[in-house]
């Protein structure tokens, strides 16, 4: 199928008019590989690492193509014959193998970088024009930062919240990676605001990360290795569903079925997790007992940017919109084009930043056109990109960056204070 | 292989960034919208100007390259498929809006500019541009020129031909020709314009076309009509043009494409439906109100099963936008999905839907049916899958009986689509020898030396027609 209709859902043809920039076109290269038409050369590395894998390609095709599943597959192929240069290698090596999959060494990442942060040496480094010896975007990428911890929502509040009132349902929270160290807080909340809508949350400590940079890294065979200790991790909770609050690692974590097809022995219990995993609003606005959620401050306008992999991966567009439009006092703005990647897309922003940088221009017109006091996004990547682009772009005096959990927490009244039990505890 | 002296002269006229030959390019311009059609060119190239165009054609014919423009590629003859090399020029980057002019009511526009993009900007003039090809939201103004689009509204408001008011065109030798203006009237000499309107891209090269609007209608409403019997709702679409009824829209969608198009767009159609019809008129709201409860009518004496009328525009938007994925949405069903554009006279549409399925059953091939019944147009689509040969053959033997089974109804080839590649061993059945001969006559005037989109529109050898079996 070549009807094209996926081209103007695309972000990078977007940008450049280019039919090796599209989803058609890309597909059309990979075949070409794979028919033997043309080498998988590093032209053909490029184009495919060009590609932000946001997936809005997906919902736009009648066909019901998978393109996330063919750019996996693909860059899978390039993994398999890359020759990187060392220093790559040293990189790819130390994240996807050495950090990403074990948690004492997430911890260790959360307290170096909160060390970094907190102890002056951010301003010493910042101060002496040593980060200069970093590529551009990634001195952009250490200005917005939020201050990390080594302390996890588990190091927090255990592993077992018990539910507000009459519990509806036990769950398990899938904490994340680089979630749990930028972004604890938001876990912490994630559970508390489950709790108070009454759910039981458990939070199985010995998870580990989703694997979706992995996956979308090229690195298959890893990514399926983290599969299966989640599975085994979550196997025996007793749960009903895995709430997610990062749309990139729930959009992972539903396509296990689809990652572990073939395994003797995970495919069946793979296709089973993946059928109970759900994102945080859409579980609570689906049978959660919302609290009354009212904005503190009087009116405020409020926009939101679509995490892509909620979106076009988990399909779920709806139910952040529909939580926001419940908090009393406050006015959901639409977004012009919400519904287009932001230019995060993982670590493209890192890898691709002159593309990463065009599209996130374009998005920060339209957020600015919005003139809300808060942009609301589902994703840690999206939301560093958001505030990177705010930053840049915009007004941060006026206009303040959240992940949608953290601003409904705010706002459903006197929290119960389990962070603060936790640290009793 | 490019002489490479050629290709130099190539990049200093459009400058580095736009003349590529490297294999990403030419494989990413190797195709278009057709099914099972693949061939590479030489380069591709991307001009900004009729001059920079001009300045290309005239390297291109002193060294005889072959030259195939295109669009966003999403027509489906193999119309944009470069089946003898050469060079591939792209008008993505020629999409300017030129002039909209509220006076005469013209538009003027570069041929890459996208037919969605347009018509929107014109709708927010508070003007209206009818033509609207399914492929609306990516094809190209130039691509629906040169394939003469059809599209949804074509019923009651004709296709692009009737709002081409005049053209600039680069010819194979490098010149640049003229045609029309913004004139209503015009009969100095041959009609140039209509000549170039559905070309192909075998005659010259568009590089800037002038429009002409409309108002738009007052009102608008939406109805689907469903029934239990396909030939029902096929006799249906006769009885309203009989009864001088002319719809803006009248689409046909059968069984299988009701339930691909639903599983697409999760609307909740009547998937237990053999067919349903889409029915729009728009206009002065009186008047709409009196033709739908006519048409309702009629489908309630054609025994419709239920008739429904769209509450909202919203919900009558997605109906249409949800009809127009139809063609991609049979590929959930198999992996090859070959569409085909048989059109038959109005009053022979409900015949022309059982001579497509009988045919189908003949051959024991699945082939789905939707299309633009008011007109006539409709479009079998066979979900198959290409690398069953023997299958496809078959597909083959029943789309060629079903061309038969066209022209004997007094219908055509196609409607819509244009003949590229695809059409092209059929084209004589139409047209005949003589028709033939004239074609070659006026291609041979405005190309000499075939440079312009060569392999298309006639065939090295016509097909024989098919003896239909009537046993």
């Amino acid at each position: 199928m070549r009807c094209g209709f996926c081209l103007p859902a695309c972000p990078t043809f977007r940008e450049t008019g280019l039919e090796p920039e599209s989803p058609r076109g890309r597909i059309a290269l990979m075949k070409a590989v794979a028919d033997g038409i043309m080498e998988p050369d590093k032209a053909f590395a490029e184009q495919m690492n060009h590609c932000l894998g946001c997936r809005a390609c997906e919902p736009a095709c009648p066909a019901d193509v998978k393109y996330g599943q063919l750019l996996e597959q693909a860059r899978d192929a390039i993994e398999d014959h890359a020759d990187h240069s060392l220093p790559a290698k040293g990189v790819r090596r130390l994240f996807f193998k050495d950090v990403l999959p074990h948690r004492s060494r997430l911890k260790w990442l959360g307290r170096s970088l909160s060390f970094y942060q907190k102890s002056g040496l951010r301003q010493v480094a910042r101060g002496t024009g040593i980060m200069k010896l970093f590529p551009p975007a990634m001195r952009e990428m250490e200005r917005i930062l939020p201050e990390a911890s080594g302390k996890g929502v588990v190091d927090r509040i255990g592993t077992v919240v018990p539910a507000k009132g009459e519990p509806i349902a036990r769950v398990a929270l899938f904490r994340g990676c680089i979630m749990d160290v930028l972004f604890s807080e938001t876990n912490v909340r994630t559970a508390e605001l489950l709790a108070e809508a009454g759910f039981e949350v458990v939070i199985p400590d010995n998870q580990v990360c989703c694997g979706a940079l992995h996956a979308h890294s090229g690195e298959l065979d890893q990514a399926r290795g983290l599969a299966r200790s989640n599975l085994d991790a979550f196997r025996d909770a007793g749960i009903r569903h895995i709430v997610s609050n990062a749309g990139g690692c729930g959009a992972q974590l539903a396509e296990y079925g689809h990652l572990m097809h073939g395994d003797e022995e995970y495919a069946e219990l793979a296709v089973e997790f993946a059928s109970r995993v759900v994102d945080v609003s859409q579980l609570l606005l689906g049978s959660g007992r919302l609290p009354a959620f009212t904005e503190q401050s009087g009116g405020v306008r409020v926009t939101y940017q679509d995490s892509c992999h909620l979106r076009n991966g988990m399909r779920s567009s709806g139910a952040p919109r529909q939580l926001i439009r419940q908090v009393a006092g406050a006015s959901f703005v639409e977004m012009k084009e919400a519904d287009r990647c932001c230019g995060s897309a993982g670590i493209y922003n890192v890898t691709q930043p002159e593309m990463a940088g065009q599209i996130l221009e374009h998005k920060m017109e339209h957020a600015n056109a919005t003139e809300a006091a808060y942009l609301l996004t589902s994703n840690p990547g999206c939301l560093l990109q958001m505030k990177l682009g705010v930053q840049k772009h915009g007004d941060p005096a006026a206009m303040k960056v959240m992940h949608v959990v953290d601003f409904l927490h705010e706002r459903m009244g006197e929290p119960a204070s389990l962070s603060a039990a936790g640290k009793q505890g | 292989m490019l002489d490479p002296a050629m290709a130099r002269r190539l990049r200093d006229i459009v400058g580095e960034k736009h003349f590529k030959d490297d294999p990403e390019a030419k494989v990413a311009h190797s195709y278009d919208g057709t099914p099972m059609l693949q061939s590479l060119p030489d380069g591709v190239v991307y001009p900004d100007s009729t001059a920079q165009v001009s300045e290309i054609m005239k390297v291109l014919a002193e060294y005889r390259v072959p030259v195939v423009s295109r669009g966003s590629g999403s027509n489906l003859c193999g119309g944009t498929v470069p089946v003898q090399g050469g060079i591939v020029m792209v008008m993505h980057r020629m999409n300017r809006l030129l002039e909209v002019d509220m006076d005469n009511l013209t538009a003027t526009v570069q041929p890459g500019m996208i037919t969605a993009a347009f018509t929107e900007h014109i709708e927010s003039l508070g003007l209206f541009y009818p033509p609207d090809p399914s492929s609306m939201k990516i094809s190209t103004i130039g691509g629906n020129i040169s394939e003469c689009s059809g599209g949804l509204r074509g019923l009651k408001y004709g296709t692009t031909k009737d709002y081409v008011l005049g053209l600039e065109a680069v010819l194979a030798n490098g010149e640049i020709l003229r045609t029309g203006g913004k004139l209503m009237k015009d009969v100095a000499g041959y009609d140039l314009t209509k000549l170039l309107v559905g070309s192909e891209g075998t005659l010259a090269i568009i590089t800037e076309a002038t429009l002409k609007l409309v108002p738009p209608p007052a009102g608008k409403k939406t109805m689907l009509a469903m029934y239990k019997d396909l030939y029902g709702a096929a006799r249906t679409v006769s009885r309203i043009i009989e009864n001088k009824i002319i719809p803006a829209t009248l689409e046909i969608l059968d069984n299988p494409t009701i339930r691909v198009v639903d599983d697409f767009a999760r609307l909740g159609l009547p998937r237990d439906m053999e067919a349903i019809l889409l029915i729009e008129q728009d206009g002065d709201p009186e008047a709409v109100e009196r033709d739908m409860e006519a048409i309702r009518l009629i489908c309630e004496a054609e025994k419709a099963d239920r008739v429904e009328v769209a509450q909202t525009r919203e919900e009558a938007e997605k109906l249409v936008a949800a009809r127009r994925s139809a063609f991609t949405a049979l590929a959930r069903l198999r992996p090859t999905t070959i569409l085909e554009d048989a059109t038959v006279p109005r009053s022979r549409i409900a015949d022309m839907v059982l001579r497509i399925r009988e045919i189908a059953d003949k051959y024991g091939v699945s082939i789905a049916t939707f299309g633009h019944a008011g007109d006539g147009n409709l479009h079998p689509t066979a979900t198959t899958d290409a690398r069953d040969a023997e299958e496809v053959h078959r597909v083959e033997q029943a789309f060629a009986e079903i061309f038969e089974a066209a022209i004997e109804l007094g219908g055509t080839i196609t409607g819509e689509h244009g003949v590229g590649v695809v059409k092209a061993p059929f084209l004589e059945w139409k047209v005949g020898a003589s028709g033939i001969a004239v074609m070659k006559g006026i291609k041979d005037a405005f190309d000499p030396h075939h440079l312009l989109n060569p392999g298309k529109m006639f065939a090295g050898e016509t097909r024989k027609r098919v003896v239909i079996d009537r046993g």
